[in-house]
């Protein structure tokens, strides 16, 4: 089990995050995932509007965002939950941030088959930059956290950044994705292998080649 | 034999081509739905039944069967409903991903079959969270699949209603299991239920509830409009149909491929992956269906054939068919212990034996990795993997477990060469 810890409930917390509330749009967006369970099951929505309150606070401080006491009150008024129940889903699942995170939010995937391809590398490359895990730069550009598989296996290894995947890294593609989020670009999401598409062998596919030029229809085939 | 492109079911597998609705009808999706829903609920299951698919999600049980155990009427007013579950999150796995990404509406469609077949009310799909763009597309998808009738109210003009719905999840692998996803969907931790009760007896809030892989469901409409004996010819008895294979590690070219089941592992390699790194004497060992089954060794997975009884007879096992080859290069007990750390990490402490047995574990294992053990200790080791495995109320405790017995027993002389190793180089310091 991963220790997941809260972050103290100051004062300063309070002063910060009391009287937090949705957005009226995310309201909107809070009680169309409401709409999505059978009435009186309003707590299902509970992942997704955690969710959205992370979003939201991430909106708010210009990072990804993070959940403070407060905010899990408010999520927990607004479903009719008590507290201490959204407060064991906030702690239990590993998306949600308990604490500050920087602009970015880089998530190394470490797990064996990133590893076999030089998940390594990558994790050195976070730690040249100052980053260390589990920590934010001074600067608040970055937070490093080392996830567990992500399910990008065949274009390993992988970085996941705030919303981002950016897969078939080297030190060099993996620099090169970090110096344009510093410098505000926004990098090109998924393979960084110039000539990869997706999930295709490398160097064109094998099967289904027709697919690439066409939207082929193999029925009149069958 | 090699399979056909005609035969392929997911036919924009590698997204080169659009995901969206107009594209994948043109492809054959959503054709004349209606007429499939016509055939009836059991002459659904029955030719669900005939095409021998067992479940892609690892377990390997018929779906068909599954479906079957689902109530025929409600005595108590309580609908039914179909879980998808789409938290792919086993290391090694990554092919719901690019059905999802690439070909959603083949999920939708066979959401809605399906849930029919078996009479539920609603599906809900399950998505692991990290999956955010994957989910975006989903989502875009089932609004598209909504907004032209084909799910819905008269989903389809059936005449039967049936609404879609996509959760997702928030990085917890242990909501893959089937009744700590219900838990989570419920909006509680995702941890495991006792069984029984069963899903199909009592399930999400209670209802009856069977949970189903989504390359599962996705291989149902195009199963039913090419008929259960296609299906069946591919692959050796008992292992039928065709089968996304991901293949990672130590090859030229990793990639996702749709094959025929039962291929011989070598084949698979040879034609999709470029071979292995440093060539075929390069090659160390298989880990062939995602870190929960044992790996396998260079000189037995060679020529085996890829399938659910193939693998077993190894001591292994098909899983989700994610193949995470090592080549020699590779730090075998590394390789391992960090697939222990997994463990560690996702076990969601509510039996002791995971709990406290997947850090002892992992613990351990460090510890051999560096030789800083006995020989003594690696028989406890196994003693422990044997005290977490069948003792917990999921099986993760048992996939835990059977990777360190998969490497304890194939690889033992080289723990044993690290201990004597350091044992060594501490005489030599101390003289």
């Amino acid at each position: 089990m991963a220790a997941r810890n809260i972050a103290p409930d100051t004062p300063e917390l309070r002063a910060q995050y009391d009287g937090w509330a949705f957005t009226d749009a995310n309201r909107e967006k809070a009680d169309w995932h409401i709409r999505k369970y059978p009435e009186g099951r309003q707590k299902s929505a509970v992942m997704p509007l955690l969710d959205l309150a992370q979003r939201q606070v991430g909106e708010e401080t210009g990072t990804q965002g993070w959940l403070p006491l407060p905010v899990v009150e408010y999520v927990a008024e607004y479903l009719s939950m008590p507290v201490i129940r959204v407060l064991e889903v906030a702690t239990f699942y590993t998306m949600y941030n308990l604490v500050p995170v920087g602009k970015f939010h880089v998530q190394v995937c470490g797990t064996t088959p990133c590893m076999l391809r030089g998940s390594d590398d990558l994790l050195d490359a976070c730690y040249a930059r100052g980053m260390k895990k589990g920590h934010t730069t001074d600067d608040g550009l970055w937070t490093l956290t080392e996830v567990e598989c992500m399910g990008n296996c065949a274009t390993a290894p992988m970085v996941q950044i705030n919303d981002d995947n950016y897969e078939d890294l080297t030190t060099e593609r993996f620099d090169a994705v970090l110096d344009a989020l510093a410098s505000g670009e926004t990098p090109k999401a998924g393979t960084q292998e110039p000539g990869r598409h997706t999930s295709e062998p490398s160097g064109g596919p094998t099967s289904l080649k027709e697919m690439v030029d066409a939207n082929h229809d193999y029925r009149s085939e069958w | 034999m090699s399979l056909a492109d005609k035969d392929r079911i997911f036919t924009n597998l590698y997204g080169f081509q659009d995901w969206g609705l107009k594209a994948a009808q043109k492809r054959g999706d959503w054709d004349n739905t209606k007429d499939l829903i016509a055939r009836g609920n059991d002459s659904i299951i029955d030719e669900m039944k005939a095409s021998g698919l067992r479940g892609r999600g690892g377990a390997g049980f018929p779906t068909g069967m599954k479906w079957s155990f689902m109530p025929k009427e409600s005595k108590d007013g309580r609908p039914s409903f179909l879980v998808i579950n789409a938290d792919e999150s086993e290391p090694g796995s990554c092919k719901d991903r690019e059905i999802i990404r690439h070909d959603p509406h083949k999920l939708i469609e066979g959401a809605l079959v399906a849930g029919f077949a078996m009479r539920a009310r609603a599906a809900y799909i399950y998505i692991r969270g990290e999956y955010i763009r994957e989910a975006e597309t989903l989502q875009a998808a089932i609004d598209e699949a909504y907004d032209a009738g084909l799910i819905g109210k008269n989903a389809s003009g059936s005449g039967y209603d049936f609404d879609v719905f996509m959760h997702r999840g928030a990085g917890a692998y242990i909501c893959g299991e089937e009744t700590a996803m219900i838990e989570s969907l419920e909006g509680k931790k995702g941890q495991p239920r006792l069984k029984p009760p069963f899903p199909a007896g009592a399930g999400l809030y209670g209802c009856p509830t069977t949970v189903n892989n989504v390359e599962s469901i996705a291989v149902v409409p195009t199963i039913l409009r090419r008929g259960g004996a296609w299906f069946a010819s591919f692959g050796r008895e008992g292992n039928a149909g065709t089968k996304l294979f991901q293949i990672s590690g130590h090859v030229e070219k990793p990639c996702v491929v749709e094959e025929a089941m039962s291929i011989p592992f070598r084949e698979l390699i040879e034609k999709h992956a470029g071979g292995i790194t440093g060539g075929w004497d390069n090659l160390l060992a298989v880990i062939p269906g995602g870190s929960s089954v044992p790996l396998v060794p260079a000189e037995q997975i060679m020529d085996a054939p890829m399938d659910f009884d193939g693998l077993k007879e190894l001591g292994s096992g098909l899983g989700t068919a994610a193949v995470i080859v090592m080549d020699k290069s590779t730090d075998i007990v590394r390789a391992i212990s960090r697939i222990s750390y997994f463990y560690k990490h996702e076990s969601c402490g509510q039996c002791t034996p995971c709990r406290e047995g997947t850090g002892w574990m992992w613990r351990v294992m460090e510890r051999l990795r560096v030789g800083e053990s006995t020989p003594q200790e690696i028989d406890m080791l196994y003693e422990v993997t044997k005290q977490v495995e069948g003792h917990t109320i999921c099986a993760l405790g048992d996939a835990a477990a059977w990777p360190i017995q998969g490497l304890l027993k194939h690889f033992r002389p080289e723990l044993e060469r690290r201990i004597a190793e350091r044992e060594n180089a501490v005489l030599e310091a101390a003289e």
